[in-house]
């Protein structure tokens, strides 16, 4: 018998229950039990972005070792860029990892039309950042600087492109979510949604924080 | 047995609620990052355009890049807040590549100029 009254056996039976109401509720709450604690959907973008860490290390490594090589002939990356321009448009992008970060909020507290705002929010400035890009591809190309030209474009067009690509991608993730949202699909209890979708965007944020300074700042 | 499956029930919860509840950091905390974020990236432009010695240039926009990289990943990425197992696979994946990486340029002499 225990201080309860129970004998060890029913003791027992009474733990597993009590263990198996919490394991419905952790059920109920997050869709899966996991032994981390964590969603499978939350720990798989985490282990996403660990291995776009070496993408992009690749990516970044190879135009370091290219940027001075124009064998081919044709201008280098580093003697077209625009700093000014380029500084705004990461101003921009840091700005939008801002507006994401407070469609995450609004989504914990369940505030449909707030959530909808920053995340269409995010996505414009999304946009703002692909546009530039789009316009500083243009205006190298018209400065005689290629993706073929020599070694040093390919790898820069190669790495910012990818980039261009990341962001592209999150910017449909965005406007899909926020169409999910006004249809009432991204309630409260599915805010986890819009973190993970955060999660990327902010990932795509710092990578430009590396490609800004090693790319374009450094001389 | 069912005491440790409570536990781990039980411990993991709050590491995935927390967010969901609204209990991170505030909206204004978030606000006042950004600006922080912004004036470093102010600083990074700056810095460039100054005559600074190459090794200098390098170092300084090494560390103002490094404080907006993990400024971002725990305060906006809520590294800071969450399970510890995502900051190991995370910071687990970047050092990996940073080393491989490292190894690789420098078999090509890339550091050769220090």
């Amino acid at each position: 018998m225990t201080e309860t009254g129970l004998t060890g056996a029913e003791a027992e039976a009474a733990a597993l229950e009590h263990a198996s109401g919490a394991r419905i509720a952790a059920t109920e709450a997050d869709g899966h039990i996991t032994s981390t604690g964590l969603t499978n959907e939350k720990l798989g973008m985490w282990v996403f972005l660990g291995s776009e860490c070496l993408l992009f290390g690749g990516l970044i490594s190879t135009y370091l070792l290219y940027k001075h090589n124009n064998q081919a002939g044709g201008p280098l990356p580093h003697e077209l860029y625009d700093i000014p321009f380029t500084s705004i448009s990461s101003f921009v992008l840091l700005m939008s990892s801002l507006t994401m970060v407070l469609a995450v909020s609004a989504a914990a507290r369940g505030e449909g039309s707030k959530l909808r705002t920053w995340l269409l929010t995010t996505a414009l400035l999304g946009s703002v950042f692909i546009s530039g890009q789009v316009y500083e591809f243009q205006s190298f190309v018209k400065e005689g600087m290629g993706f073929t030209t020599n070694s040093a474009s390919s790898a820069f067009f190669t790495l910012t492109g990818f980039h261009g690509v990341h962001v592209s991608i999150g910017i449909i993730m965005l406007i899909s979510l926020a169409l999910l949202s006004w249809r009432g699909r991204v309630p409260k209890e599915r805010a986890e949604v819009v973190e993970i979708v955060g999660l990327y965007w902010h990932f795509v944020d710092v990578v430009w924080i590396i490609i800004f300074t090693v790319v374009y700042l450094i001389k | 047995m069912a005491h440790s499956m409570i536990d781990q029930t039980g411990a993991a919860t709050p590491a995935v609620t927390e967010d969901h509840d609204g209990h991170g950091p505030s909206d204004r905390h978030y606000v006042n990052i950004a600006i922080l974020l912004a004036v470093i990236t102010g600083i990074e432009v700056a810095v460039y355009y100054l005559d600074l010695p190459s090794v200098a240039l390098l170092v300084v926009l090494f560390i103002l890049m490094a404080i907006k990289f993990f400024t971002v990943a725990s305060q906006f990425m809520h590294l800071k807040f969450d399970s510890a197992i995502l900051s190991r696979i995370f910071y687990g994946g970047l050092i990996l590549a940073v080393i491989v990486y490292m190894i690789a340029l420098s078999t090509f002499r890339l550091f050769n100029f220090f």
